[in-house]
């Protein structure tokens, strides 16, 4: 069956239409960006002399280096850490079906829908008590557990569909549990896991009320954390705010469309299991 | 870290037998990490908020017995019912406008965004889920602000009366922040339903166009009940995004002008880390994690698939 030509045109005009409509923020900010500093921009004008060099002052007033360090650390402290036990948990929960793995599983879900905003205030008197407040540390434990829930459902999903004859045959090949986990399930797993860390990366790097809350040297902040500090700080200079914004986005965009196709997917799917 | 390593340290022999018992339970070492973190830092605090909750508390004082005075507050301080009330006006700019126009492009598109021009539609429209939502905020205050794209359109077609400071007028300020969480929505619902759209069985069209129905026939018979569970994922996902709503709210707004934008995540955290009333802060807080469920559940109820 083919669409009719009035089909055809209104869905392509529609769709452009929709893409502009996302692009015009990020193409109204580039232009404010470009004026020269200290003028006041209006909306969507190109400048006739294009300041590039807004985007190194940014640079410098951002403490670029420095942030680009931090959100680094902080990523590298949850993502493999919540990924290993979240898998692991997964792996116990679904397929070895270990006593009482049914009760734990519904335990674990009760944080599915949870906002954090629920768990905020605790949390800062907890950390404080650990003398952790203004670290890193801060961030990254708490945000380990607030993913569990998601984490071990997702995996948990994946393991409970792998067949349980692919285990009792190593078993009956002397595997330990250890081995046949390691040797057979971990690459089967290999997809789901990879989705769970795309998720993972872009939940840490995206998150702003535990940075705020819990850390006030915004050096020491995911991203989303900083850029919301350089709006409390720049947000009157309106050319230097863009320039800053858009140097903060960079690169969670290049990421993005260096791994589009599987970020689009693991979006999609996180969607739909959560 | 240690991992039971079952078998390989013990006798051989009766091997299954061992896996069949103490197998089973040592088992649990693969699950104790991840349920020590999450009763750490999810389980401890949520017990402890719902404790604040019943409690008069400046954070660093003597918590003073409150029992249910703070819900009670909750229900009838007008600011606080106000504040409620916003968050489900946002539930119709995050979710019910992004679900309707995602699927009357996912019905119009049904066919067309394969190629290269598809490829391109799917990776823009998906940009704002991938920024963080801070960064939403600072572009749209920036759109929205008196000199900004908005207004400048505005004055370009001859309708410079209705410019203003979007976000900061009363009439105005909690639309434009809805619209910021439709922008942010649009591309994943769209693309979820585009997915869906595509799973549905062709012939059921060509039934439905051989019967003699038109595009809305069509719509309404064929492609709505097909969509169903995506749009039950929709509806969940942006639902939680609105009730729970912070990020977008603090950047562009502050909960202003008045109380005109303030969404109950906003308020918890001034209560808690501002005025130091943590008490109400945490039962603002069960009420907003009551209200999530109250609207997720049936969402999903309703939505999903019924088993053949």
């Amino acid at each position: 069956m083919r669409l009719s030509r009035s089909e055809q045109v209104t869905g392509r005009v529609f769709l452009i239409l929709l893409v502009l409509v996302t692009l015009l923020p990020f193409v109204s900010m580039l232009s404010a960006a470009l004026q020269p500093r200290g003028t006041v921009p209006t909306g969507l004008t190109w400048p006739s002399d294009p300041q590039w060099g807004n985007f190194a002052d940014a640079f410098t007033v951002a403490n670029m280096g420095a942030l680009l360090k931090s959100s680094g650390l902080i990523v590298a402290g949850v993502v493999p850490v919540a990924v290993v036990i979240a898998t692991m948990a997964g792996f116990g929960l679904g397929h070895l079906k270990i006593p009482g793995a049914r009760f734990v599983f519904v335990f674990f879900l009760l944080g599915l829908t949870m906002p954090f905003e629920a768990v905020i205030t605790p949390l800062y008197y907890q950390i404080q008590d650990f003398g952790l407040l203004n670290t890193r540390w801060a961030i990254i434990l708490p945000l380990i557990g607030l993913f569990m829930p998601f984490g071990v459902f997702w995996m948990r999903t994946h393991f409970i569909n792998v067949p349980a004859e692919l285990s009792e045959a190593a078993r009956v090949d002397g595997s330990s549990t250890w081995q046949l986990f390691w040797r057979i399930h971990l690459p089967l797993a290999r997809p789901a896991i990879a989705s769970l860390t795309i998720l993972l990366f872009l939940w840490t790097w995206n998150q702003f009320l535990l940075a705020i809350v819990l850390v006030d040297d915004s050096t020491k902040r995911t991203m989303a954390g900083a850029l919301g500090a350089f709006q409390g700080q720049w947000g009157t200079d309106q050319v230097l705010l863009c320039a800053g914004s858009l140097l903060i986005l960079t690169p969670t965009l290049i990421v993005f469309l260096i791994f589009q196709r599987q970020f689009i997917k693991a979006l999609l799917q996180g969607s739909v299991k959560g | 870290m240690t991992l039971p390593a079952t078998g390989s340290t013990s006798p051989a022999r009766a091997h299954r037998n061992r896996w069949a018992r103490s197998g089973r339970w040592s088992g649990w070492l693969w699950v104790v990490p991840a349920l020590a973190m999450y009763v750490v830092f999810v389980v401890r605090p949520l017990t402890l908020t719902v404790q604040y909750s019943l409690y008069h508390w400046n954070g660093i004082g003597v918590a003073r017995w409150a029992g249910l005075d703070n819900y009670l507050t909750v229900f009838t301080d007008s600011d606080l019912l106000k504040i409620i009330g916003n968050a489900f006006v946002l539930i119709v700019f995050f979710s019910f406008i992004p679900v309707g126009v995602g699927l009357l492009v996912a019905s119009l598109v049904r066919r067309m965004a394969t190629g290269l021009f598809g490829t391109a539609v799917r990776t823009i429209l998906f940009l704002p889920q991938v920024i963080p939502l801070v960064a939403a905020g600072i572009a749209w205050s920036w759109l929205l602000s008196s000199s900004g794209v908005v207004n400048q359109a505005l004055r370009a077609v001859g309708l410079g009366g209705l410019a203003r400071p979007w976000l900061g007028d009363f009439d105005t300020a909690l639309p434009s922040v809805g619209m910021i969480g439709a922008w942010v929505s649009l591309g994943l619902c769209t693309i979820l339903l585009i997915t869906g759209i595509g799973k549905i069985d062709p012939s059921l069209y060509e039934a439905a166009r051989m019967d003699g129905a038109g595009p809305v026939r069509e719509f309404l018979a064929v492609t709505l009940p097909g969509l169903r569970r995506e749009i039950g994922v929709c509806l969940t996902v942006t639902v939680i995004a609105a009730l729970a709503s912070f990020d977008i709210v603090y950047i562009s707004t502050s909960g202003g002008p008045g109380y005109q934008t303030t969404v109950p995540g906003l308020e918890i955290y001034r209560l808690a880390f501002a005025q130091r009333q943590v008490g109400l802060a945490s039962a603002l807080a069960i009420v907003l994690m009551a209200l999530v469920l109250l609207c997720v559940l049936p969402i999903q109820r309703l939505t999903r698939e019924e088993k053949g």
